[in-house]
């Protein structure tokens, strides 16, 4: 009797034990996310408090200069803008055709298997490496020197997995009786796609490129690396003129500044009053990078709640 | 009535020959279609074979040069001096302290994040911190290296008299910070995998969640935490602006993270910056540097694929 009741009085201690465990590592868990969430908040409000003091017009709409309280960042949120032109131009329809392709065309076979190793493998190479390609492909091979073009072209290979992945995701989600019906009133394999399936999945697509877009609008490496790094007190040549042939191309291949390169190139200087601005132009990054996910998921959310399959 | 009856035989006739060419065309364009889809395809192909040509043979006349040997086991990376010295083992020095910094925290943060977030938290928090991970991969990697130089150094330096300002254990824990949230949301994509099942077998056992989560879950999702760590570690290796910004610029064979040093990417950057001419040495020595950078990370990038598919045939 009395051993039944030293085992159950153990008994009782272990379960007691055990439970004590638990609550521990709810109380470590809780604290381990809030102490991280809690840095990176604190990190942000000291890049926003210690930039504060740049925030204004002037800050926008100076170029760099030698001086830092004049100096802004017009020439490089201009060159990102300018940028990431190129690079919705070349990503976008490239990585939603790739994704089409493996999605709904491709067939089991090696050619496919070899294809989405590479898109996987792509996902995973260090930005400095597309830099470093960047550097002997575009700027040297293909002779666009250190231009916008050759700028946005690296981030569009850079992003082109995070669109190939999150396009077929979109794809995927849309039922197949949708695919059925329409093969089932003769609809061809391409009609399919671009009239029922790519309509749908546009919501999908465009969150996919959006958060792309937020990637490539902070990659500071690659561009470095082509050499992009350089006092730009002036901007490219206006897209739009107001002569015929009202559009013009050669900004392509001007040279620019961007705003993580401006930041870095703040950042870099012993001189505190650069790193004040160091830190507006971060604060201004981070917004932005901060806003286009928020428009990312408002996107999706919008065409989510007009679809009902 | 009869040359009518014969009129709309004809007319049936040609409309049919019409609807066929139209389906040949339609058929036609289909084809062209899904050839311009394969070639769109195809460019990741390229992407990958175009990176390793371009490192491999931009870095071969650096390897006529400098022999396997020198690069190796020399101990000195000075490639712009006058008497230059080409060891690797500086630059790889660098990269593994500060990985191993960053490692140290972003393993255990990560996956007691991951274990809290499957197993423990409430359904409403776990909704609203999974896109908050997700949302902080998306921070421009610069903006952390102001964070490592400005807020981090000044804060150790508090604790650690002598540090110097530039150091790779504040770029390193910066590296942590900023990986956290990547291996969290992963590792936790593979617990949720996990069948339920298991876990109430488990609870019916009269488990508790903590030992459900270490004995069972855990368990059961190791090849995709260890998918999660890998991928981790080669984000990590591959860092660039921290360390530049952070951990110095100047090559140095120690094992101290409390010393500065530079790693393989900050080499590349400092080489950038400056002003190198097409086919010099220091173009070139980028270039092998980028190499080694690449077959480090495409090891670790195997070895994550081949764990992630592991781990999807276990269910």
């Amino acid at each position: 009797m009395a051993a039944v009741r030293a085992g159950a009085a153990e008994l009782e201690r272990s379960v007691q034990h055990r439970k004590l465990m638990d609550q521990l590592f709810v109380l470590v868990g809780m604290t381990v996310l809030f102490a991280s969430l809690l840095t990176l908040a604190l990190l942000f409000m000291k890049l926003v408090h210690d930039g504060s003091a740049r925030f204004g017009w002037d800050f926008f709409m100076n170029f760099p200069s030698r001086n830092a309280a004049r100096a802004g960042i017009l020439s490089a949120w201009v060159g990102t803008c300018l940028v990431m032109l190129v690079t919705v131009a070349a990503a976008m329809p490239v990585g939603v055709a790739a994704a089409i392709y493996l999605e709904e065309y491709a067939s089991k076979n090696w050619v496919t298997a070899v294809i989405e190793i590479n898109v996987t493998n792509l996902a995973g190479v260090p930005s400095i490496i597309y830099g470093l390609l960047a550097l002997g492909l575009f700027v040297y091979k293909f002779n666009l020197g250190q231009s916008i073009a050759a700028a946005g072209l690296t981030l569009a290979l850079l992003i082109l997995p995070i669109v190939v992945v999150a396009t077929r995701e979109a794809l995927r989600a849309v039922p197949r009786a949708i695919r059925e019906a329409a093969y089932a009133l003769g609809a061809t394999h391409w009609e399919v796609t671009a009239h029922h399936v790519l309509p749908y999945s546009t919501g999908g697509i465009l969150t996919g490129m959006i958060i792309g877009l937020s990637r490539a609008i902070g990659e500071t490496a690659p561009i470095i690396t082509i050499g992009a790094l350089a006092f730009i007190a002036f901007l490219p040549t206006p897209p739009i003129s107001g002569q015929f042939p009202y559009l013009s191309f050669t900004w392509l291949t001007d040279p620019f500044t961007v705003m993580p390169i401006q930041m870095f190139n703040w950042l870099s200087r012993p001189d505190q009053a650069f790193q004040v601005n160091a830190a507006a132009a971060g604060a201004i990054l981070l917004a932005m990078t901060l806003l286009m996910n928020g428009v990312a998921i408002y996107v999706r959310y919008r065409f989510r709640k007009r679809i009902n399959w | 009535m009869n040359t009518a009856a014969t009129d709309s035989a004809v007319g049936a006739g040609a409309s049919m020959q019409v609807w066929e060419r139209g389906l040949r065309a339609r058929e036609l364009r289909d084809r062209c279609v899904e050839i311009l889809l394969l070639a769109a395809a195809s460019v990741a192909v390229f992407t990958t074979a175009a990176i390793v040509y371009i490192l491999v043979t931009e870095s071969l006349p650096f390897f006529a040069h400098v022999s396997l040997r020198d690069f190796f086991t020399d101990t000195l990376w000075t490639p712009m001096f006058d008497r230059p010295h080409f060891g690797i083992m500086p630059l790889v020095a660098g990269t593994l302290v500060t990985t191993f910094v960053a490692l140290c925290l972003a393993i255990p943060c990560g996956t007691i994040i991951a274990i809290y977030l499957s197993e423990f938290a409430p359904y409403r928090l776990r909704e609203f911190v999974k896109p908050a991970l997700e949302l902080l991969g998306a921070v421009p990697t610069v903006v952390y290296g102001y964070f490592a130089l400005l807020v981090v150094t000044p804060f150790l330096q508090r604790f650690i008299p002598g540090l110097p300002g530039f150091n790779m254990l504040s770029a390193g824990l910066v590296i942590g910070i900023m990986i956290i949230p990547y291996v969290a949301s992963v590792s936790e994509d593979a617990m949720r995998a996990v069948p339920n099942y298991m876990r109430e077998g488990s609870y019916a056992m009269g488990s508790t969640r903590f030992q459900t989560a270490t004995r069972v879950v855990v368990p059961g999702a190791l090849s995709g935490i260890a998918a999660a760590y890998i991928l981790g570690i080669s984000r990590a290796v591959g860092e660039t602006m921290v360390v530049a910004v952070a951990a110095g610029l100047q090559p140095n064979l120690t094992w101290n993270p409390l010393e500065s040093a530079a790693t393989i990417t900050a080499f590349i950057v400092q080489v950038s910056l400056g002003d190198l001419p097409h086919g010099s040495v220091g173009y070139q020595s980028i270039f092998a540097a980028g190499l080694t950078l690449m077959v480090t990370t495409l090891l670790f990038n195997i070895a994550g694929y081949f764990l992630t598919r592991r781990f999807r045939e276990v269910y």
